[in-house]
């Protein structure tokens, strides 16, 4: 059971992490964390369009945390914002167990579906969509 | 299977055999010999540890965070429960008495354990938290002036950290850190050199719940009487671990939790000299606390009764009194020493782990183990250890500026209790070694 959470890509991209780092100005910044493990994200991103244009992810935590971000950037950048709202509730929804993942739409994130044996660790795995979803309700707000 | 240097007797699956230990010679094998705990047998005692259906067999090692509880206690509360209930210090019937008179005695029974010298030095409340909240409040609140100062170390929980911090904020004192060594000690030294007139109490902690340390008490409580100050000890992780006697420390206050004890959540002590109890005023207001009450105002009854306004955890406490006697019927001394000897085992034994670093003192500490492996993050740790059946902790174990101070904001940690036994360690060591697979080290 171990392997369906420490999957290879997962640690590869705990390993590696793709759009760790910062954008300049313009951006919307939103940080969140797990008070009770210690895990923070940051997400910083542009909108431009319609679309994210950019994203970046910055924080610490556990592999599940920083790797679920990781994939997280790769995912979203260049999406309408439409479109990544539908991501985030597929992405809730494979990790509730309520759906099962679409390899097609979710790609690599799909592999965070292993999240679901470890009841304890889903808040891991949702912590960057969380914020992610939380910086978004900035973009209606703002002039972006 | 041949008897070599004794140290721990267990019973294996399939037969007794002795773990040899060559460090162990002279006094401390014959500690161990006077005190053999066979930790098997004490498991028997945990309705844990038995096969059930609702149970996965597991390797408990978090005993910082909670102990787990045998028949006893909860055949004591249950017992109460079912056939003893009533409210305390009310009823005039048969049975409201004998409550009463069963919690008074677990009263008894706590003053008798920390060797008070006075049941009415014993109030009930919650936890070791609340304990320390009453002396903050209470005393903290009504005597503390602008430009005192309370000293708390940096191992702190944040239990004897928060409430100092609030009584300083409201007051205008100054929370004054006592810094930790390199290697996770206190040094009386830096002590006597924070001491001052302005001194007005020292809280610290017995046994650090994150580095294990065994602090002198008895020295700090004595240098903080001398500067004139009083001295409050966390005991939450000391008291199911080695003898505690508030006389011989010395404190002022002492704080501990019921269910750090093998006893129940929802109890806890504060134990505090009757002077104090007398001299300040109540922390929770109510019913059960009063002498007398008109509109014009209340009269205070006599402590404890002053500081335990409402319905008092009753099972709870009279689950504490069992539990006290659980831990009285193996033995404090034989606790310690059998403790001490697997503790030693267990740092031996986690030297062998590559990458793997232990924070606080060696080899004089308790059984509380926070460490980091490589670069593994700590949760991680726990999940890959929790598939192996071990149950440790992990994160900041409540202690943000001690993760500060070692520079890690999370570790994890295991901890002993009085059912653990070499096989556990030997346990935890193997799945280490798993973890270090799982994340791709030789």
């Amino acid at each position: 059971m171990l392997e369906t959470l420490y999957q290879e890509i997962i640690l590869d991209h705990y390993r590696h992490p793709r759009g760790r780092g910062h954008l300049e100005p313009p951006k919307i910044e939103h940080e969140g964390a797990n008070p009770l493990c210690g895990d923070e994200i940051t997400i910083e991103l542009r909108v431009e369009d319609g679309r994210v244009s950019a994203v970046r992810f910055s924080g610490q935590g556990c592999s599940i945390s920083q790797a679920s971000a990781s994939m997280l950037t790769e995912a979203v950048e260049g999406k309408t914002l439409e479109e990544v709202r539908q991501l985030i509730a597929q992405v809730y929804a494979m990790l509730k167990g309520e759906s099962e993942p679409d390899p097609e739409v979710m790609g690599e994130i799909a592999a965070l579906a292993g999240v679901r044996n470890f009841p304890v660790r889903v808040k891991c795995a949702s912590l960057a969509w969380h914020v992610l979803e939380d910086a978004l309700r900035q973009v209606n707000g703002s002039s972006q | 299977m041949g008897q070599t240097g004794l140290s721990i007797q267990k019973r294996h699956p399939i037969g007794y055999y002795f773990l040899s230990q060559t460090k162990s010679l002279g006094v401390t094998i014959m500690k161990a010999l006077q005190s053999v705990i066979e930790a098997y047998q004490i498991r028997r005692q945990f309705p844990y540890f038995q096969p059930h259906p609702e149970m996965r067999s597991l390797i408990y090692l978090d005993n910082a965070a909670t102990t787990q509880k045998p028949y006893a206690v909860i055949e004591a509360v249950s017992h109460f429960w079912a056939y003893h209930n009533a409210n305390v210090h009310r009823g005039a019937y048969g049975v409201g008495a004998k409550a009463s008179e069963m919690y008074e005695s677990a009263r008894a029974r706590v003053a008798q354990f920390l060797n008070a010298s006075n049941p009415n030095e014993i109030v009930f409340t919650r936890g070791t938290t609340e304990s320390i909240n009453l002396v903050a409040y209470s005393w903290g609140m009504s005597q503390i002036r602008e430009g005192d100062e309370i000293i708390v170390s940096e191992m702190e929980h944040h239990a004897n950290l928060i409430p100092w911090l609030q009584v300083a904020q409201a007051k205008g004192a100054r929370l004054v850190v006592w810094r930790i060594t390199d290697d996770g000690r206190l040094n009386l030294d830096d002590l006597r050199n924070l001491l001052s007139e302005r001194t007005r109490l020292v809280a610290i902690t017995h046994i650090s719940n994150v580095l294990g340390t065994v602090n002198p008490v008895q020295a700090i409580c004595e240098m903080a009487h001398f500067a004139g100050a009083l001295c409050l000890v966390d005991a939450a992780q000391s008291i199911a671990h080695m003898p505690v006697d508030v006389q011989a420390i010395g404190c002022d206050f002492l704080a501990f939790s019921g269910h750090k004890t093998y006893g129940p959540t929802g109890i806890g002590v504060l134990y505090a000299r009757y002077e104090l109890l007398q001299s300040i005023p109540p922390f929770l207001t109510g019913g059960g606390m009063i002498r007398s009450v008109d509109w014009d105002g209340a009269q205070w009854a006599d402590p404890p009764a002053k500081f335990e306004a409402g319905t008092p955890p009753i099972g709870e406490a009279i689950g504490l009194h069992a539990a006290l006697d659980f831990i009285d019927t193996i033995g404090r001394e034989a606790i310690e020493a059998y403790e001490h000897e697997l503790t030693q085992y267990t740092l031996q034994r986690l030297q062998e782990v590559p990458g793997l670093r232990l924070y606080g003192p060696q080899p004089d500490r308790a059984g509380i183990f926070a460490f980091t492996l490589e670069d593994i993050h700590p949760h991680d740790i726990a999940t890959v250890l929790d598939n192996f059946d071990i149950a440790i902790r992990s994160g900041h174990h409540c202690a943000h500026p001690l993760g500060d101070r070692l520079g890690v904001p999370s570790t994890a940690r295991a901890s002993i209790g009085i059912y653990n036994d070499t096989e556990h360690i030997d346990a935890l060591i193997e799945a280490l070694h798993k973890v270090r697979k799982v994340f791709g080290y030789a």
